[in-house]
């Protein structure tokens, strides 16, 4: 976009091509590599290439990716949240508290939906009010949220959701497209318009390169934080809704270990753990390859904590190629 | 004539796109001070680097008393003599005065574990012999920053080093702190030390250095004695032109008042500070470093919570609890620190320069890159920023041209009052100029100046009052007129008798 | 000063004795020096991987695959005890620390070497050490039956009244605090946590020192899997599974900063014992064990609250009657 002036020196828009960047990104990487496992589980088993498996294979990742697209929010921001798992639990336990007293289906989204906020409002308040570190501060929320879980359930279960709630998780829209898919693009649509269409979003990564200077420019910097902290507590109580009315039950347990996976997402995503850097985009794909791999591992009958190996591998490896790559460029030049 | 302790010759050293320094040669004799002279960009920290084995030269060689040595690490160059003192103190806050002395050389026992009470003995042995005043065992973060150099001195004679490199070693002392400083300098010379010292400030090294050597574009341009050359002939070596700091005449018309500060107060850095700002009006603030005048501005534009106190503008009063309370109420900051506050280094011009104009380029809360471009282009030309495009990261900008970007986002907003923080402090003369000139621009428009300085002849030379501060306190306002700079230094310093400083 | 040093550590001190007083008043058998020795006993392992957590949190880092190491070193010397019975005792021993702090290397390498972020890291081995104690165990378990006499009596001899588990811990400790405070290495740690720039300037490698970092809770991490696999007698996949968390609890509580360059080897087990006298006194006082988590979650927040209070520092102190009253 330059601008050839007869006035002389003027400052052209941009110097690089945006196609050329687009097609250079990480995205391009993750979209190859999503390709790649989607190739090879098709040869791997039989299984795979048929409409309904590949609906299935969606139920792996769309409740761990709504938490994962607030979540890259908040480590763009500079922040994290390990929290989410605990919130899930919490919520699906109010929720199940809230089904013996009788509560309808509308009644119980609104519990789960309201913890969740409550719950990121809570860590919002610590890290924002009190300007304690999030990994520290979310560490201890994470547990005394599953555990306070755990004294109101201890080891028992809530059972007997109303089929409307189990649709919830169960159902689907569309022939082979369920409610959770679904909600997932839709929510990835806005959580992308969100981070880099709007103010909200420009202010966010601002934060996250140098929040001193963001203060210093205007930016509400701790109203911002206690929203995105608000924001992962409410996508863990979506998820609470959509994991609780799939596997049809709440135990204190629910979804342990999943703050993993979201950060996984997150980071796989293209995401800085530092901060200051990311795109939704990538975060969909980092949730997509994950769900193909976790898929296909259990088609062929991978038992779930070897394929933790290989999430976390390629967690270590995606991030260590290109740096591998270009410290050996730069022995060669 | 003695022979030189430590000689650089046909130094050398490039980084991608910059050649840093080219076929230096340096000379350092003991128990003499060469100060070494140089714009910013000048190659000057690329030398201490280079000599205290931070980097390594690609061509060159360094002789450490006549013998060839090569530096492939810090610890190399302190094992052979050389240690440097820099302007930011590198040390460390959390751990005790002594053991900052002796981190990585700690004087250990027969097991080869560390000796704590010898460490401690030691390390105030040496700085008694100061005479810094320091009990050895206190944690370094308990010390004020003059003291904190004091300890960086110890540590340089603890390493018993041959050559010492100080690095703008007063930017940040007061007066007092700062003859307390030469005093070493002298107890150091006496010792038979051969000092580099790095400084802007020409009265200081007419005052302790022996010799100059003048660096400009990476490469040494100049040599000789302090004595024998005037200070004129120096700048011309440093600029590579003639230069008189000539100030923009000012022809802004001064209006009514349109801030007014009236007993602003801190719990701990400053007590009823009042001042007013008129339209086309430059209001200097001169103090010594740590007067508190950055603390003022700072609650004046919201980003500390002042105790007591009210701010008027234009009539109203405000009263901003953030940042973006006072920009909406027309006052802005330029902060001190161009690189931790000023600019953020990650992103691309553009998106600097919309940060706080977002709300006005925007639609209904969603970008439009279109006018955020048009809005940099605008403010960045006006300023004549050199960049190769509004992309450009402005990490890979001279620090003349970040301050443009930030003053730039600043004008985007229209404000009343601008408020600049050192605005010219460590930017090549070029800039300075540039910068003054725009300042100059800005009162003639109608807006108003706040300019905190510590440089006398940007002081005087540009502000229409001048207010001063010391330890926290307004210590006089004065007009302009025939102000004679040794009357500011008297009032900032707490000076009460005539005294030739 | 020392002043504020000591009351960091004091406080916990006193809040332990609180605890402990408290619960005695009601079951005074809770103080009887049997049981505290018991708490302590309990208390050993996480005391040993609090100060490995504590030296990697030292130099800016963090260590969430400390768990799973121990999982896998434990599950190995189980194997090979019950394969090979007759291989002596401190020869496994040896080989558990040299495992774990070759698993801690190889978090280490990529720190030091390819610059990639430790929560990152951590965060893959953490998952990767504990896939593979599946894979080199098939999914089965150790039990007591299959280990040998000597390997699950050796921590639970006395020596001086006191057992061998607990003596593992003083030594490890006193080990971690002569390294610490004695030596150039131990300093380091500190100094890059302090100022990272600044210890390039006086001679420290930052990588390095973080790889020795990863290395030591690496081999404590190795050591704590033998003692813990010997001390429940069962090697499985779940071992220690979430332990990681517990044992950045035990280190924030015992005032190590997550920030880096501030902690002390008193405050690490004191974090730790806290952790263990309030585990050990729940189910005396009758509260159902499903309140541990809660509480310990309580206890991290408090923590954490108390470390920053103590961190931060009070603004530039400019008025000389601010100076004064300070």
């Amino acid at each position: 976009m330059t601008d050839a002036t007869a006035t002389g020196r003027r400052l052209p828009n941009r110097l690089d091509n945006p196609f050329k960047s687009a097609v250079l990104s990480w995205e391009s990487l993750l979209v190859l590599v999503a390709l790649g496992i989607f190739i090879a589980n098709s040869f791997a088993s039989p299984y795979f290439l048929n409409a309904w498996s590949l609906s299935d294979l969606t139920f792996n990742f769309t409740e761990k990716g709504l938490i994962a697209l607030a979540m890259a929010l908040v480590i763009i921001s500079g922040e994290i949240d390990l929290s989410v798992a605990s919130i899930i639990a919490l919520a699906s336990t109010l929720m199940g508290l809230a089904l013996q007293y009788g509560a309808d289906t509308p009644t119980l989204v609104a519990v789960g939906v309201g913890v969740g906020i409550l719950c990121g409002a809570f860590n919002g308040f610590l890290v924002t009010g009190l300007k304690l570190p999030s990994i520290v501060v979310t560490i201890g929320t994470m547990s005394l949220f599953r555990g306070i879980a755990f004294i109101i359930l201890g080891d028992q279960s809530f059972k007997g959701y109303p089929a409307s709630f189990s649709w919830f998780g169960q159902g689907y829209v569309f022939w082979v497209i369920s409610f959770e898919v679904v909600l997932f693009l839709v929510a990835a649509v806005i959580f992308y318009v969100l981070l880099h269409r709007t103010n909200f979003g420009r202010r966010v990564f601002a934060i996250g390169n140098n929040a001193t200077a963001a203060r210093f420019s205007g930016v509400r910097v701790d109203r911002i934080k206690f929203v995105l902290f608000c924001l992962t507590g409410l996508m863990s109580g979506i998820a609470a809704i959509l994991l609780t009315a799939r596997l049809g039950s709440t135990r204190p347990s629910i979804a342990e270990g999943f703050e993993l996976d979201v950060v996984t997402m997150v980071v796989l995503g293209g995401v800085s753990i530092l901060g200051g850097a990311g795109s939704i985009i990538g975060v969909v794909l980092a949730a997509l390859i994950i769900g193909l791999v976790t898929f296909g591992l259990g088609l062929l009958n991978v038992p779930g904590i070897v394929m933790t190996i290989f999430t976390g591998s390629l967690l270590i490896v995606v991030i260590a190629l290109p740096i591998l790559f270009r410290m050996i460029r730069e022995r060669r030049a | 004539m003695t022979d030189p302790i430590l000689t650089l010759s046909g130094i050398s050293k490039s980084f991608p796109g910059v050649r840093a320094l080219h076929d230096v040669s340096l000379e350092l004799y003991p128990g003499q001070v060469t100060a070494l002279i140089g714009e910013n960009g000048a190659g000057k920290s690329t030398l201490v680097k280079t000599m205290t084995g931070i980097y390594q030269p690609e061509a060159g060689e360094i002789r450490v008393g006549g013998k060839l040595v090569t530096l492939p690490t810090a610890i190399s160059a302190s094992e052979a003599g050389i240690t440097a003192i820099h302007q930011e103190t590198v040390l460390f806050d959390e751990l005790s005065v002594a053991e900052n002395i002796y981190l990585g050389h700690a004087p250990k026992n027969r097991f080869g574990l560390i000796d704590w009470g010898r460490m401690r003995r030691e390390a105030q042995e040496t700085l008694d012999s100061m005479a810094a005043g320091i009990d050895a065992g206190m944690p370094l973060k308990e010390l004020g920053i003059a003291k904190k150099h004091l300890v960086a001195v110890a540590r340089a004679l603890s390493v018993d080093a041959q050559v010492v490199i100080m690095d703008e070693p007063t930017a940040a002392l007061s007066q007092k702190e700062i003859e307390e400083l030469y005093v070493l300098v002298e107890l150091l010379k006496k010792d038979g030390k051969a000092i580099l010292f790095i400084s802007h400030k020409f009265d200081e090294i007419y005052r302790i250095a022996d010799r100059y050597t003048v660096f400009r574009d990476g490469e040494q341009v100049g040599k000789g004695f302090i004595k024998d050359t005037p200070q004129a002939e120096i700048v011309k070596l440093m600029v590579g032109r003639s230069v008189e700091q000539i100030f923009p005449a000012r022809e802004a018309t001064i209006g009514d008042t349109v801030l007014e500060v009236t007993g602003l107060s801190h719990p701990t850095e400053f007590d009823n500070v009042s001042f007013s700002v008129k339209k086309g009006e430059i209001l200097g603030f001169y103090g010594l470093v740590g007067a508190g005048r950055s603390e003022v501005m700072q609650a004046v534009f919201g980003m500390t919570k002042p105790s007591a106190g009210t701010m008027v503008l234009e009539g109203q009063t405000i009263a901003p609890n953030s940042p973006a309370d006072a920009v909406s109420a027309g006052i802005v900051y330029v902060p001190e620190e161009r690189g931790k506050q000023g600019v953020i280094t990650g992103e691309p011009i553009f998106k600097n320069v919309s940060l706080p104009s977002l709300d006005k380029t925007s639609r209904s809360g969603f970008l439009r890159m279109a006018e955020e471009f048009a809005l940099a282009r605008t403010y960045t030309e006006r300023l004549d920023l050199r960049a190769s495009s509004l992309s450009q990261n402005v990490s890979t900008l001279s620090g003349g041209n970040q301050q443009k970007v930030v003053i730039a986002k600043w004008l985007a907003t229209l404000p009343k009052v601008i408020i600049l923080d050192e605005p010219t402090k460590g930017i090549d003369i070029g800039s300075k100029a540039a910068v003054h000139e725009f300042m100059g621009e800005l009162v003639a428009q109608g807006l108003s100046v706040i300019m905190v300085s510590s440089e006398l002849p940007e002081v005087l030379g540009m502000s229409d009052r001048i207010v001063v501060m010391r330890e926290g306190l307004v210590v006089d306002t004065l007009e302009n007129n025939n102000l004679q700079p040794e009357t500011l230094v008297s009032l900032a310093a707490g000076i009460v008798e005539e005294k030739a400083a | 000063m020392n002043r504020l040093l000591k009351s960091r550590e004091l406080w916990l001190a006193l809040a332990i004795l609180a605890v402990i007083v408290l619960v005695t008043l009601r079951f005074p058998r809770f103080s009887q020096p049997g049981n505290l020795l018991t708490i302590f006993n309990d208390t050993s392992i996480l005391m040993m991987l609090a100060l490995g957590q504590m030296a990697v949190i030292l130099t800016r880092s963090i260590d969430l695959s400390m768990a799973s190491n121990l999982a896998l070193t434990g599950m190995l010397v189980a194997m090979t005890n019950a394969a090979f019975p007759f291989i002596p005792i401190p020869l496994l021993i040896a080989g558990c620390v040299l495992v774990g702090a070759a698993l801690g290397a190889f978090n280490g390498i990529l720190v030091w070497k390819l610059d990639i972020p430790p929560i990152v890291v951590t965060l893959g081995t953490l998952t990767i050490f504990r896939g593979l104690v599946f894979v080199v165990s098939g999914g089965a378990w150790v039990n007591a039956a299959q280990m040998s006499t000597d390997f699950i009596q050796l921590q639970r001899g006395t020596f001086l009244g006191l057992p061998i588990l607990s003596w593992f811990a003083i030594v490890v400790a006193a080990l971690v605090y002569v390294l610490m405070t004695r030596t150039p290495w131990g300093r380091a740690f500190y100094a890059i946590g302090v100022n990272p720039t600044a210890s390039v300037y006086t001679g420290i490698n930052v990588g390095r020192t973080k790889f020795l970092a990863f290395v030591l809770s690496g081999a404590i991490s190795g050591l704590c899997g033998y003692l813990w696999i010997s001390r429940y007698v069962i090697a499985s996949v779940e071992v220690a599974g979430g332990y990681e968390l517990t044992i950045v609890a035990a280190c924030v509580i015992g005032g190590v900063s997550i920030a880096g360059g501030i902690g002390t080897v008193g405050g690490a087990l004191l974090g730790a014992l806290f952790l263990g006298v309030v585990n050990n006194a729940l189910p005396v006082i009758g509260v159902s064990p499903f309140w541990q988590m809660a509480i310990s979650g309580a206890a991290i927040l408090l923590a954490v609250v108390l470390n920053a209070r103590g961190e931060r520092s009070k603004g530039r102190i400019i008025l000389k009657k601010a100076e004064v009253a300070a």
